[in-house]
């Protein structure tokens, strides 16, 4: 019985559980989240960090959260009022939208009812968490727009701008997930990757492009261009206070582990666990897989924690060269390759043309870096010295004079 | 090409002035190099970490830390300070506020003439320089180790005189008293007095 199926024989108040279940997890994995990265940050830094609000000081999230909520609501003068409430909440909503279709463990007993811990499955449901995230940077933009304040509009059009250019080479790195599972349901590529071997290894290029895309997506360091606080004050928040802050807060986080429990499920074999230890899938009786999720998610949480903690922030056209010149070219060329495979595997081609096909490969790639190489090379070298202008230009390595009053020189 | 820039001159103030010069920018590490980076902040997590849990622990400061001030005594309980106002004057930031007071026969605070009577240390001001304790002639005034200054309004900052003497220990007695028979003022500077005179303590 596939995991439609299961879900679909789900009587409406266990989706309601579910409802409130998968939105108490977002919310405590965000308390948790937050207190992990302050922790792990500081032992990076050789610093403790909070350890005072309760044991390990576990619940400090939770006492800022109190203190944000208790503070006062300030809206600017100049701020579009309606807009400037809707956006928090357009950010918030959407992150938690996407964890709908997120399947968190096997078959499980919920209430003496055979389910599966996912809200819904959608034939569509990888295309269904990209839309939702891309309606979530509208809150975002529209937060930068409506505060009438230069910084947050920067702060607004840098996270859209980045967040359209990322979401390019995310949604081009899944394109070779979906050839591969031949579907776009979280649940079928779970299942995909549990008869065959995960993504992660198969699609590795795709993996490391949806990773990094991911941290762009977000707006994490160093791609946290959209909150840089050494230019833009707070970036695209720098106006809000209070709960509304909060909620911002929260978006990000939830957001953060979304792209995450994406992440682990699409390429890392979602809520199995991992090769050689299917034993303990039936451990608890079945819910021991959703610690196999959280076990996954957290991996990915860590690797945000860790870019963060190691690399500065990058400069804005460093950021959308990368983007736009090495991430979507590089998965573009993948997506030919893994297509060209994959028909060659179903048309049944036999081993010799596939093993020709990948020296070709190997062999345009080298002839490519070499040329990319002499080129490089060639553009080192000094420019001819040019005749000089009779217009003020300014000097230039191969342009030495000029001439303001007119005439050769 | 040279790779200075040269001085400019008024007559021939143009763009060609300032001479072009090539930056070498390095390209971008190799992929080893980045990972080296990544590798310091994993293991600096397993290192132990330098944090002081300040309130329930209290690292000792350098000796010559400088800190609170305070007013030090004779051996007898005498005052040091002789109210100069040197301290004051010393003060780049303003910080000090000082009243000379005559030592008469009944009031005798400190050896010789002249007493502080007022004494005000505006911690608000303070930069903890030790001008102060420089200027003072007579040792009166010096700084402790002690930094735990702040408080929650500013009038609990201005210290006055009683918050800033050193408190009497073993063989001091509290002033006004007489100074030590026989000794002047002198005699205490030079450190002749090492206690307060026996009939003194008696009265005590």
């Amino acid at each position: 019985m596939t995991t439609a199926e299961l879900l679909g024989k789900d009587p409406g108040w266990i989706i309601g559980v579910k409802a409130v279940l998968v939105f108490g997890i977002c919310v405590i994995s965000t308390l948790m989240a937050v207190w992990t990265e302050r922790r792990v940050l500081a032992k990076m830094q050789l610093r403790t960090g909070p350890n005072r609000v309760g044991k390990f000081g576990l619940l400090q999230s939770l006492s800022d959260g109190v203190k944000l909520a208790l503070k006062e609501d300030i809206i600017p003068a100049a701020a579009d009022k309606v807009v400037f409430i809707i956006a928090p909440i357009i950010a918030t909503a959407m992150c938690f939208m996407s964890f709908a279709v997120i399947p968190m463990t096997g078959e499980v007993n919920l209430f003496g009812h055979q389910t599966a811990l996912q809200l819904t499955d959608l034939p569509v449901g990888v295309l269904y968490i990209l839309a939702v995230t891309s309606i979530g940077v509208y809150g975002v933009v529209l937060a930068g727009w409506s505060s009438g304040s230069t910084y947050p509009l920067l702060g607004g059009l840098r996270s859209s701008a980045q967040v359209i250019s990322y979401e390019i080479a995310m949604g081009l790195s899944l394109v070779a997930v979906f050839i591969y599972a031949g579907s776009m349901s979280t649940s079928a590529i779970v299942d995909s990757q549990h008869q065959n071997i995960w993504n992660a290894v198969v699609l590795f290029p795709s993996f490391i492009i949806y990773v990094i895309s991911m941290v762009g997506e977000t707006n994490r360091a160093p791609f946290d261009l959209a909150e840089a606080e050494g230019e833009l004050v707070g970036g695209f928040h720098t106006e809000y206070s209070s709960l509304k802050f909060a909620l911002f807060f929260l978006a990000e986080y939830v957001n953060i582990i979304a792209v995450s429990a994406l992440a682990a499920t699409l390429f890392l074999g979602g809520y199995h666990a991992p090769p050689g230890l299917g034993f303990t899938e039936q451990w608890l009786g079945g819910w021991f897989t959703f610690i196999w999720f959280i076990t996954k998610v957290n991996l990915f949480f860590f690797i945000f924690m860790w870019l963060r903690g190691t690399l500065p922030r990058l400069r804005y056209d460093q950021f959308m060269k990368f983007g736009w010149k090495v991430l979507i070219p590089a998965s573009l060329v993948w997506i030919l390759i893994v297509a060209t495979l994959r028909v060659l595997q179903q048309e049944g081609a036999s081993r010799v043309v596939v093993i020709a096909f990948t020296a070709g490969l190997v062999l345009l790639f080298m002839a490519v870096s070499s040329l990319v190489d002499r080129n490089k090379a060639k553009a080192q070298e000094p420019l001819a010295d040019g005749d000089a202008p009779d217009f003020p230009v300014p000097s230039l390595p191969h342009l030495r004079s000029i001439n303001v009053s007119g005439g050769q020189q | 090409m040279s790779d200075f820039i040269e001085p400019r001159k008024n007559s021939d103030l143009d763009i060609n002035s300032v001479p072009f010069v090539e930056v070498n920018q390095p390209g971008p590490a190799s992929l080893l190099t980045q990972a080296k980076g990544f590798w310091v902040t994993f293991s600096t997590m397993f290192k132990k970490n330098q944090t002081v849990q300040y309130p329930d622990v209290k690292a000792p400061t350098a000796p010559r830390f400088h800190g609170r001030h305070q007013l030090n005594r004779h051996p007898d309980g005498l005052e040091k300070c002789i109210g100069c106002e040197l301290c004051a004057w010393a003060c780049p930031a303003d910080a000090i506020y000082v009243e000379g007071g005559n030592n008469t026969p009944g009031n005798q605070l400190s050896p010789g003439e002249r007493h502080g009577a007022v004494y005000q240390i505006n911690y608000l001001r303070c930069i903890f320089c030790g001008l102060c304790v420089e200027a003072c002639p007579t040792r009166a005034l010096t700084m402790t180790n002690e930094y735990e200054l702040a408080d929650d309004k500013r009038e609990k900052l201005i210290f006055e005189k009683e918050d800033l003497l050193a408190p009497l220990r073993q063989g001091m007695l509290a002033p006004p008293h007489p100074m030590y028979p026989g000794m002047t003022d002198t005699n205490y500077y030079n450190g002749d007095v090492k206690e307060a005179h026996p009939s003194q303590q008696v009265q005590n």
